[in-house]
């Protein structure tokens, strides 16, 4: 299938191996990225708390880029796709804020009509490709690997605005983790935040959240976490060692992205799905899964 | 009809006051709620199950507890709706709160954060106190009627993540009330009230995890409250904290070159005065270089750059109109 890629700052920036990882499965699950030029940033609900109309017109560019396209607007992220969907509600249930807003996108060149879809790799895998699909692909299944999902707030909440999954009980990622070989750990935190949005304003809150997830997978015999978020991933990979002075525990947790997860089971080789770049050490992970 | 087990958590601290799980079964009508099933096994099955409740309409605020590990008033919780597959339902005390006995919680501290923000109209002194009554605008109230319609229930605070690890965050519930009355201008103290918030535990330690808009039973969603009053805190020139700063220069990056710059962001956001944490994450920003993953080079600006600058200038030459 054909998407709009939205790939977002994150994957582009401090997690590149994101992008690197999706663009290697994208050809091997038979989707089309298609690039959107001048898609900026969605804001990641900042930029609204200074200018609600400025973050939903910069959004609106991004949707009305997607919806020249005819096609699905893909991301990689949980922030992103809240923020875009977010956006995109208030856009579709409330004319004079669309008017308002294609009134500032217009001498650009663009206009937003309203209801371009906005999805996520998981969701794309999930509902366009399906499960069985997916396992008839698997060449290395993840045989004996306990995978502990990790969804990020903003792909659940608020249900009104996301309804992709149940956000007390969600199931999505625990049905590719098992369609991958894998075995799914659940554990009350998978839904809970990671306390990134906090890390400069909080520090110890923010690495208590992250410890508080880290923590309760380890207790529930994960040997990975698996995320659709790469925010979630730099509060969970990238911050660990430094939440151990605020939780005193050791974790020695890898977190991978999904499309890490799904490319090691797809066969691609490791290098290639940049899980060297991880601060934790993924070798536990893969040398699981190779062997 | 439908066979179905709640687990429900019980704790006696006249015992040892370690809480426990006891499992209680019987089978449930059709269009039982939670609270008619807790009912049920208080009359019938064992009286000594301890809960508070009251209106049974959903009015009163008094029967939040957590199911399944989330806040619900359970006298408008259809027990059909949260049956787990393998046929049960788990019931606790709500959480961030000290539990007084089995499913009922010390509210006290829910009433100290919400008294903490005075929640209540001050006249302005410059004004003096009029002749007649204070009228209220109905556009006014209007831009409130969805935070009024609080119970103080609680099920925010129950799940509120920042909460959960800083107890001295002043929570979802209080904030939200904070700003109803930071917008109705009958009263005459909201910049004083606005600084009070602005300090360490106020609205810039929101995580913004939405799980207070979730559990809500009406329509108050404290955590765009919240937002609206980071809005107004920038709006009023409340800006000498790390959370303001961090939204000024994160809109500042991403109209400048359409994608965030993530090595700017945390030296501004911190400020000079906050030169010991910029210091303590050096040692990540090093890490993240060797191991390929951080570019010690600027992002790259997007095509179009140019675009998102007419549009921001618009907007806001629009809004000094």
């Amino acid at each position: 299938m054909k998407v709009a890629y939205f790939p977002g700052c994150v994957a582009r920036g401090n997690c590149p191996e994101l992008n690197q990882a999706t663009r290697e499965i994208a050809p091997l699950l038979g989707i089309e990225l298609v690039e959107l030029e001048g898609a900026p940033c969605t804001g990641a609900g900042v930029i609204g708390q200074q200018n609600p109309l400025l973050a939903d017109t910069y959004n609106a560019k991004t949707l009305a880029l997607a919806e020249a396209e005819g096609v699905p607007l893909m991301t990689l992220c949980s922030t992103c796709i809240g923020c875009l969907r977010k956006s995109n509600y208030k856009l579709t249930h409330d004319e004079d804020w669309l008017s308002q807003v294609n009134k500032h996108l217009k001498p650009g060149g663009l206009e937003y009509h309203g209801g371009v879809d906005i999805t996520h790799i998981l969701f794309v895998i999930l509902n366009e490709l399906g499960v069985d699909n997916l396992k008839g692909m698997v060449k290395r299944p993840l045989s004996g690997l306990r995978v502990a999902p990790f969804y990020g707030c903003y792909m659940l909440r608020p249900q009104e605005i996301m309804g992709l999954d149940d956000p007390e009980h969600p199931d999505s990622l625990q049905r590719v983790i098992t369609a991958l070989g894998g075995e799914p750990v659940e554990y009350a935190h998978m839904t809970r935040c990671c306390g990134f949005p906090i890390t400069l304003e909080n520090e110890e809150a923010s690495f208590k959240m992250a410890g508080a997830a880290l923590g309760d997978a380890k207790d529930h015999g994960a040997d990975c976490l698996v995320t659709p978020c790469p925010l979630c991933h730099m509060s969970l990979d990238m911050q660990q060692s430094r939440i151990t002075k605020y939780t005193q525990r050791t974790y020695n947790m890898p977190v991978l992205h999904l499309p890490q997860l799904v490319g090691l089971a797809l066969g691609v080789e490791p290098l290639k799905l940049g899980l060297q770049k991880h601060f934790v050490d993924t070798d536990l992970v893969t040398s699981t899964v190779v062997h | 009809m439908a066979e179905v087990t709640f687990r429900i958590q019980r704790c006696d601290p006249e015992q040892d006051g370690k809480p426990y799980f006891k499992e209680y079964g019987f089978d449930v009508p059709e269009g039982f709620t939670l609270l008619d099933s807790l009912n049920h096994i208080k009359a019938y099955i064992d009286d000594s199950l301890t809960y508070r409740f009251s209106c049974r309409s959903s009015i009163c605020g008094s029967c939040g507890m957590r199911v399944n590990g989330h806040a619900k008033l359970t006298c408008m919780t259809q027990v059909m709706d949260v049956l787990r597959p393998d046929g049960s339902i788990t019931i606790e005390p709500q959480g961030n709160q000290t539990i007084q006995r089995d499913l009922m919680v010390d509210t006290s501290l829910f009433w100290e954060k919400m008294r903490a923000v005075k929640p209540w109209l001050e006249p302005d002194p410059k004004k003096g106190v009029p002749e007649k009554e204070y009228r209220q605008d109905p556009a006014v109230f209007n831009s409130f009627v969805e935070e009024s319609t609080c119970i103080m229930c609680g099920n925010c605070v129950s799940d509120c993540t920042s909460l959960e690890q800083d107890a001295n965050f002043r929570g979802p519930a209080a904030l939200a009330k904070a700003w109803r009355f930071d917008v109705d201008d009958r009263g005459g103290d909201q910049q004083q009230r606005l600084e009070m918030l602005v300090e360490d535990g106020g609205i810039w330690d929101c995580v913004r995890c939405n799980e207070c808009v979730e559990v809500c039973p009406k329509t108050v969603a404290p955590m765009e409250a919240i937002l609206k009053l980071r809005q107004a805190a920038l709006e009023r020139g409340l800006t000498n904290s790390i959370g303001a700063r961090h939204v000024t220069v994160f809109t500042d990056s991403v109209t400048r070159a359409g994608v965030l710059d993530e090595k700017e962001l945390p030296a501004k956001s911190l400020g000079v005065g906050n030169l010991g944490k910029l210091i303590g994450a050096l040692p990540l920003a090093f890490t993240g270089m060797v191991k390929g993953k951080i570019s010690p080079l600027p992002h790259k600006p997007i095509p179009g750059t140019e675009d998102l600058q007419r549009i921001r200038r618009e907007i806001e030459k629009e809004a000094t109109e």
